[in-house]
């Protein structure tokens, strides 16, 4: 019984989730520079309230990402995209 | 020194035609006598993402341009003494953007070649 303590024992294995190898897509396609104007690409970094994914979802590099959220916040400001919203996708 | 700037303003919807033109033009001129027009855009009537001042659609206007640094200034309190613009954004274009709008531009003149 002592041995058991320690170990929680589950009814259904754990699913341990396949690690995706995360890659950045600007380095991958070689994209230099993310326009401001075309909300359709922007939209994939958003989630559904409209905010910005973190790196460690969408796993773009440091420099890519501020890339990305300096075009977000000009297509915002341009109501190209929604600052807030309830259903995006 | 001469630096690549685009600049995309929104006009109020309730503008007719004929003053939306007048506007465009105004702008159109101040930037051709202190620089050099390189490429104009005109998206006409789109819906916007949020109300700006009570109005959910405008009229998007692009003009990518050739400038002095001390111009944009000039053109900006144009834009806020106008008060057609009800929002205007002004975006100095580093080596990236100008290679990619170029390339852009160059796409869309073949497609229009392939068309004709």
């Amino acid at each position: 019984m002592a041995q058991n303590n320690g170990e929680i024992r589950y009814l259904t294995p754990l699913a341990v989730e396949v690690k995706k190898k995360k890659y950045c897509r600007f380095l991958k396609n070689r994209i230099k520079y993310v326009d401001y104007k075309d909300p359709q690409f922007l939209k994939r970094f958003l989630n559904e309230q409209g905010k910005i994914l973190p790196r460690r979802i969408t796993g773009t590099s440091l420099k890519y990402q501020r890339k990305v959220a300096q075009a977000v916040k000009r297509a915002r400001h341009l109501a190209l995209l929604p600052y807030v919203t309830d259903l995006l996708k | 020194m001469i630096n690549q700037y685009e600049t995309v303003f929104i006009a109020t919807p309730v503008l007719s035609e004929a003053q939306m033109k007048e506007a465009v033009d105004k702008f159109r001129k101040l930037i051709t006598e202190h620089g050099e027009l390189v490429h104009e855009e005109d998206w006409g009537l789109r819906k916007l993402a949020y109300p700006i001042q009570k109005k959910t659609t405008g009229f998007y206007h692009l003009f990518e341009f050739r400038a002095e640094g001390q111009f944009v200034n000039k053109l900006e309190t144009e834009y806020r003494r106008d008060e057609r613009i009800i929002r205007f954004l002004t975006f100095k274009m580093d080596k990236h953007a100008i290679a990619y709008s170029e390339k852009k531009r160059k796409m869309k003149n073949e497609s229009n070649a392939k068309e004709e």
